[in-house]
């Protein structure tokens, strides 16, 4: 029997003991109109051997591809000591760290992980982390609203990733809170003063600012925080990690800096893998903590007034405060801020700024190579971190489809999202990309664009 | 000591370093940070065994017995792991169109019709990344079922006093007010109170079954037969879900919607308090509701449904499709136990919980109901001895990890006074049992002879008891260098 230990002996040994004569008897208060007969539809066991070729075959047609998406999930190269030690059992098969003598090593590596985070960002304290990148902005747009008590509004730039806005209002919804979309200047592709100007003079408790923005354009940070300052708003930062190693930190935004930021953890150390997991991270001024939702991990002193840590600020928490939470989260994404931690360990502060550095460079290539093909253009004026977006001179689905011929995946079709930008393509060269990758794709686009593929008149495509 | 301290000016390790480290910029001056973070640098040896030295700091179900109930501690099996984190998988962009990841999505697919067979369910979403959010998305589509027939007057959940803090928690965040049901001496919802409680302001009662307090709640049709006759909708929490799988399924007791924690039943790992995965289930009435996105099968082949394929969606409760990693774990794993294993989690969890609730009985303790059957987990309450010695749940707690366990949880459900609820999962054999019944005995005998030697626990750990107090009122959340 898989992953059961019992023989036969035993179960007659314990069944005696509880004075019962079959295992069946011990489900005799539930009511016998509920026992459920045979599962339809759940398939025979297999065994760990065909498993494994199922997988390996499932994943073999799947194959790897030369990849130019970003849009949210960057491919980076994470270090092999990452994982290996991740996935020790000691780490892999704990569970939250309820009992803090015991968990020892999952606490301190969740304050190390918090002191990297709040460095990272400038800001003082860092939750355990939560969920992911989007939902992590949810819960800063709630907390921004419980911080400022009177006002519900919170401004929310169209240059979000659209997928993070949809969670947000998702997540918000139901709790009375207005999220007012802000529109993107279409020559810079970043959030201007006069698009917010409009809501001067009103209450707002927020107003969220992304950077770089999901078109890769770094937004003008410093007089967005500003005036959300000047407008009695708290300032929510939503900034990739990897680019905080070279862009000026959230802490440091204007005049007196974002009040909290959040992002998704995904660059630091997580693979790809189709989506998740990956881990939301969020960090805040010092005297927002208690508004701050999630995991806390304090250090503190044990019996013989030896350092150690543990869950801290509790009283925040469903468990305790139940219908009074700052919100409903129990755990974090403990194993993904523990690989994340181990990543920035492994790259240092003059590695995360290499990898930076890289991913920058390599895009303004790539973007380079492109542009060189005849009526290919970029949509902005603005300057990117890694990701830039291309106007081409036909539609975009059947061109990505035909690249798929050739083994790559050329970028983010924002046609869905963002209609108004014609042809748009968003595209992304992270380190991991090398000069004959971009050679290859570009060589490959211009041959599509000279003669371009025969779909490309019709509309475009489901699902591409 | 913290790898900070660790850290020397100019060393770093190599293993993250690009190829070409730099190149062109266009990043104008004034945006870029001018002092590096605080990260450590350190070599990729120093990090190695800076790391590995805290993981031996931490018990795991890999190298302790883990009663901690509710929690479902129970063996993580490797191949899950290695056969989500094939080069394929972990490579795919969650970006990247369906036609690329046929594979992919299969097991995503038979994860749903599984789950869907399991819980007799009508459709499954996997989105939700946590027990929790699969609670949000579930009310948040009760919510969404009463709005859309115009039912606006029900604004209250209803929650047993013995439920989850999650439950109420996530009714506040759809906008709900909670009202708790009491529950009756037997550990049942106390349907009187019930049957008083619901009316036209009612829009649904969250409930686990077996509830917290590790019995089955044996008036669950009648239960159903209140909410629903009163307009509401029943909510199954899958908190528990381990104890009955493959012998009853939430659809079969008359619930609409339920969230499955996959790291629990279908033993994904915990990883230290995450990542977790909790997909909903719903019937038929409920599906246009399902949170995005949902695997959908096509002549063309699977593929992610959207808004477009469903407009009455709650939405997304993330930015890509969920846990992915998780639910290739999960799916591993019911593959491996196919139907005859379902039934055997809940044979011989039960028959694991019964066993060990017979033998502490045997030994001196206590239990929270001692006319009812245990489920997968049951309550020890420590009451009796706090009164006799001054020894509380806490106190057992702590040295229980003196003697190579991993303690049950202490203190939850919040109504049993010094109350432990003990899970020991199937996949603990009973030469394990027995040694735990051992160690109970022993600290019961420390107890009483010696209460302080219990009080001052424990003594093995890396460190000894923590001052928690001091922790919450002098917060110290990052280190800071000297």
């Amino acid at each position: 029997m898989p992953f059961i230990p019992h023989t036969d002996q035993d179960i007659r040994e314990m069944l005696a003991a509880i004075g019962v004569a079959a295992i069946g008897d011990l489900f005799d208060e539930i009511p016998p109109g509920l026992h459920a007969s045979a599962l339809a539809g759940m398939p025979p066991a297999l065994s760990e051997m065909e498993i494994a070729r199922l997988m390996d075959e499932r994943a073999g047609r799947d194959g790897i591809w030369l990849n130019f998406i970003g849009a949210g999930a960057y491919e980076h190269h994470i270090p092999a000591a990452v994982w290996q030690i991740a996935t020790r059992g000691e780490f892999y098969s704990a569970y939250t760290p309820y009992q803090a003598e015991a968990s020892q090593g999952t606490l301190q590596v969740l304050y190390e992980y918090q002191t990297m985070m709040a460095s990272l960002t400038a800001l003082d304290v860092s939750n355990a982390s939560l969920y992911d990148g989007a939902s992590a902005l949810a819960e800063a747009v709630l907390m921004a609203v419980r911080a400022h008590k009177s006002s519900r509004r919170v401004l929310m730039p169209l240059t979000v990733h659209p997928s993070w806005r949809r969670v947000v209002r998702t997540i918000v919804r139901n709790q009375g809170v207005e999220v007012i979309e802000i529109p993107y200047d279409t020559g810079a592709g970043s959030t201007s003063l006069e698009a917010l100007g409009r809501w001067a003079g009103n209450e707002l408790a927020a107003v969220v600012i992304p950077q770089p923005n999901f078109f890769g354009v770094l937004e003008p940070v410093d007089e967005l925080a500003d005036w959300a300052h000047a407008n009695g708003a708290l300032a929510i930062a939503a900034v990739n990690p990897t680019a905080l190693a070279l862009l000026k930190p959230p802490g440091e935004w204007g005049t007196r800096g974002a009040d909290i930021a959040v992002g998704d953890g995904q660059p630091l150390g997580a693979p790809l893998a189709g989506g998740g997991p990956y881990f939301g991270f969020m960090t805040c001024r010092k005297d927002l903590v208690r508004q701050m939702p999630g995991r806390i991990v304090g250090a503190t002193l044990d019996r013989d007034g030896r350092r150690g840590y543990v869950l801290t600020l509790q009283a925040r928490e469903q468990h305790i405060r139940r219908a009074k939470a700052t919100s409903n989260i129990c755990t974090n994404q403990g194993l993904m801020a523990t690989a994340a931690t181990l990543y920035l360990a492994l790259l240092g502060p003059a590695g995360l700024a290499g990898v930076a550095r890289a991913c920058h460079a390599n895009t303004l290539a790539l973007v380079s190579r492109l542009t060189g093909i005849r009526g290919i253009a970029r949509a902005f004026s603005g300057a990117s971190f890694h990701e830039a977006v291309l106007r081409l001179p036909v539609p975009v689905a059947p061109v990505l489809r035909a690249l798929r011929a050739q083994r790559i995946l050329g970028g983010c079709d924002l046609g869905q999202d963002y209609p108004e930008l014609g042809h748009a393509l968003l595209v992304c060269a992270t380190e991991t990309r090398t000069g004959d990758d971009i050679e290859r794709y570009g060589a490959q686009l211009e041959r599509l664009i000279d003669r371009p593929p025969r779909s490309a008149a019709g509309a475009a495509g489901r699902g591409s | 000591m913290l790898i900070f301290e660790r850290s020397r000016p100019g060393r770093r390790g190599a293993a993250g370093a690009p190829v070409q480290a730099g190149g062109a910029s266009e990043i104008p001056p004034h945006q870029l940070r001018a002092k590096p973070p605080c990260l450590p640098e350190v070599s990729e040896l120093d990090a190695v065994r800076h790391y590995t030295g805290l993981s031996q700091r931490n018990y795991s179900i890999d190298t302790h017995f883990y009663p901690l109930g509710s929690c479902t501690m129970k063996y993580n099996p490797r191949a899950c792991n290695a056969l989500a984190m094939l080069p394929q998988f972990l490579a795919r962009h969650p970006g990247a169109p369906a036609d690329t990841g046929q594979g992919f999505l299969a097991c995503l697919f038979e994860l749903q019709e599984m789950l869907k067979s399991v819980t007799g369910m009508a459709q499954v979403s996997l989105a939700p990344m946590a027990g929790a959010q699969g609670e949000f998305a579930g009310v948040a589509m009760i919510r969404a079922y009463h709005d859309s027939r115009g039912d606006a007057a029900r604004d209250e959940i209803l929650v047993p006093d013995a439920a989850h803090g999650t439950n109420p928690a996530s009714a506040v965040m759809c906008g709900y007010r909670v009202r708790e049901i009491p529950t009756d001496v037997d550990g049942n919802v106390d349907v009187t109170a019930l049957g008083r409680a619901v009316g036209p302001r009612t829009a649904g009662l969250m409930l686990t079954n077996p509830s917290t307090l590790g019995v089955f709640e044996r008036h669950i049709v009648e239960i159903g037969n209140i909410v629903h006759g009163a307009g509401g909708l029943l909510y199954y929490d899958g908190a528990n879900l381990n104890a009955i799988l493959g012998r009853v399924r939430p659809g079969d007791m008359g619930f609409d919607v339920i969230h499955i924690n996959l790291h629990k039943t279908f033993s994904t790992p915990h990883g230290g308090g995450g990542p977790g995965a909790g997909p909903v289930g719903v019937n038929a009435v409920l599906a246009p509701f399902l949170p995005l996105p949902v695997v959908g099968q096509a002549d063309e082949g699977f593929r992610l449904l959207d808004e477009r394929d469903a407009p009455h969606s709650i939405g997304r409760l993330g930015a890509h499709l969920g846990n992915a990693g998780v639910l290739l774990r999960a799916y591993v794993y019911m593959r491996m136990l196919g139907a005859a294993g379902m039934r055997r989690v809940a044979d011989f969890s039960t028959l694991n919980a019964n066993y060990l609730m017979a033998e502490l009985r045997r030994a001196g303790f206590q239990v929270a109901f001692p006319r009812r059957r245990a489920s997968h987990e049951f309550i020890v309450t420590l009451k009796a001895l706090r009164d006799e010695t001054g020894v509380t749940a806490m106190d057992v707690a702590k040295r229980l990890l003196d003697k190579g366990f991993h303690a049950p949880t202490a203190y939850f459900p919040l109504l049993v006074p010094e109350c432990l609820l003990i899970e020991p999962t199937e996949t603990e054999s009973k030469q394990t049992l027995d040694a735990f019944v051992a160690a109970m005995k022993e600290i019961l005998e420390e107890a009483r002879r010696d209460p302080q030697l219990v009080k001052g626990a424990p003594y093995t750990t890396p460190l000894r008891r923590l001052d928690e107090v001091k922790a919450a009122r002098d917060p110290d959340l990052a280190w800071k260098p000297r």
